[in-house]
């Protein structure tokens, strides 16, 4: 699985435990992360489930600090992490 | 310490000549504190809380604050009741707190069970309170914050403690606009809301149904120049395209550890902006804040004389001030301070040369975003899933909320050979349900592993570790 298609899988997971599927946008590149229906505890839980599932977390192990703002820079994040 | 510390919140503004120009702006109504003076939310029966210990639920934080400001000198304490406090909570708050009275902003619809019988609706209206107002004299504040079984402690403050911190000599300047993600009815959010009123400025209040986005917009539409919020709260903010509607002269963070990154962060985004990060809590008060950009605080700070004296025991900082609170409504908590009147703030810190470093809280506390979680409360609900033996919850360390909760789960017997995957998968669904039909949602576990064996201490309890 590309990484940007385990990103997409756990939104979709985590939207659906928290019973918010239904309201997800469609997730596109230009999407604003505050504007995808994840909250932080929704985007720090999908941080944890990627670092369990792609092995990687780029907020703890880059020297730089990098705030994400919309679903393709968050993606994009990880690719370049895990590069 | 500013010799008025001690009088109400009403005589503290009264005596300012700019409240015309002053506001307090809420996200679907504002009002002047002059307007706020003259005006009334309790439209003549104000008279009937005199001395008495009211309990304020409001659903909207603006009501609450009105009333806040109005209650302060006239009650003998009030309790003020969180957004989120769960309703089972409710008896034993009146009880602890020796409630006699609810102020609240629609009517509580409990069936009279709580057994108080002054209720008071208060909705704000801009004429005049009939009747003298009947001043008590000091009125204790009584703030809620998490325990350890999932019912709220209650902590006594005043007017002198909970304003102790603020520095007359600081943030005077009349277009100081006050703006905060906090509620104010939690203890970071009290701190900025009082810190507005003791000033010349004015201050946005936050909105729990509205989008970040909107919220922004607003604190950039009202001029907010000192914005307040938990390192969370701020990554989110720089995750936001409307971030560059704020343009502050003061950032502060509170509530959680803030870590070097969302400290540079912040300075790098907002160039203009001095950047603070302080530690204070419901129980010890405002402490102290770091103001040189760099995460933890200077050891020079420990065992020095001051206003707030700080101390190391077991690893923990504990902090003397006149700002802690007073002690705990209600019996049955213990005392708060050591025989020296030091309270533990439960923060593990760690030196490193010439600075200490927050590592996390004690006995495996989680502090989520600022939201604090008791690992037994969470173990509690994980251990009612049938296939569970034990489980132990614990703090997961995460660059978006600081902290996250994770369970790790030992299992009664081994699951069936032929489809121990989806046997196990199919548990930590049905555990997340359960978690999730009896726990707030940043209590359920973020993740759950199943694991052999638990390490047990050598009292015989769940060894805890605090990151």
């Amino acid at each position: 699985m590309s990484i940007k298609a385990a990103v997409i899988s756990q939104i979709q997971q985590i939207a659906e435990e928290m019973g918010t599927r239904k309201d997800l946008p469609p997730l596109t590149d230009d999407l604003p992360l505050t504007d995808s229906g994840l909250d932080s505890l929704a985007i720090a839980i999908l941080v944890a489930r990627l670092e369990d599932t792609l092995g990687v977390d780029p907020f703890t192990e880059s020297s730089e600090s990098f705030y994400p703002v919309n679903l393709g820079d968050f993606i994009r994040f990880y690719e370049n992490a895990a590069r | 310490m500013p010799p008025d510390n001690s009088t109400s919140i009403r005589r503290k503004i009264g005596n300012a000549s700019d409240c015309p120009r002053r506001f307090l702006w809420g996200s679907t109504a504002s009002v002047s504190l002059g307007d706020l003076l003259r005006g009334t939310s309790f439209g003549g029966r104000l008279r009937e809380l005199s001395g008495r210990s009211a309990l304020l639920a409001c659903r909207d934080q603006f009501a609450a604050a009105l009333a806040l400001v109005e209650l302060d000198g006239v009650v003998g304490r009030v309790i003020i009741c969180p957004p989120d406090l769960p309703s089972e909570h409710l008896s034993t708050v009146i009880a602890k707190g020796g409630v006699d009275a609810i102020v609240s902003d629609h009517g509580l619809n409990d069936d009279g069970h709580l057994g108080v019988a002054l209720r008071t609706v208060c909705s704000f209206a801009n004429a005049p309170e009939k009747g003298e107002r009947l001043e008590h004299g000091s009125t204790e504040w009584v703030l809620l914050t998490s325990g350890t079984t999932g019912a709220p402690k209650m902590l006594i403050h005043n007017l002198r403690s909970l304003t102790g911190a603020i520095d007359s000599s600081l943030n005077q300047e009349a277009d100081v606009v006050w703006g905060t993600f906090y509620d104010i009815r939690r203890f970071g959010g009290l701190q900025i809301f009082l810190r507005a009123l003791w000033g010349h400025g004015s201050f946005v209040l936050s909105s729990a149904d509205e989008p970040l986005g909107d919220h922004l917009l607003r604190l950039g539409a009202h001029g907010a120049t000192h914005i307040s919020g938990t390192p969370s709260h701020w990554r989110r903010v720089l995750m936001s395209p409307q971030a560059r509607a704020l343009t502050p002269r003061y950032i502060r963070l509170s509530g959680e550890i803030a870590d070097q990154a969302i400290l540079n962060a912040l300075r790098s985004f907002y160039p203009q902006a001095g950047v603070s990060h302080a530690f204070a809590s419901t129980e010890a008060g405002v402490a102290f804040a770091v103001n040189d950009g760099l995460e933890g605080f200077p050891a020079s700070m420990v065992g020095a004389p001051g206003e707030v004296e700080m101390k190391i025991e077991n690893g923990s900082l504990r902090i003397r001030s006149a700002r802690t609170a007073l002690g705990y409504a209600g019996a049955g908590n213990g005392t708060l301070t050591d025989k020296e009147g030091f309270v533990d703030t439960g923060d593990m810190v760690e030196r490193r040369g010439d600075r200490y470093y927050f590592l996390g809280r004690r006995n495996g506390v989680v502090n989520i975003g600022g939201l604090k979680v008791y690992p037994e409360e969470v173990e509690a609900v994980i251990n009612r899933h049938p296939a569970v033996r034990m489980s132990v919850v614990w703090p997961r360390r995460n660059a978006i909320t600081g902290s996250l909760v994770a369970a790790d789960v030992v299992l009664k017997g081994a699951p069936d050979p032929s489809r121990a995957s989806s046997q196990i998968a199919d548990w930590k669904r049905e555990i997340l349900q359960i978690c999730r039909e009896s726990l707030a949602a940043h209590k359920v576990p973020a993740t759950i592993r199943c694991v052999p064996a638990l390490e047990i201490a050598a009292a015989g309890k769940l060894a805890r570790h605090h990151a």
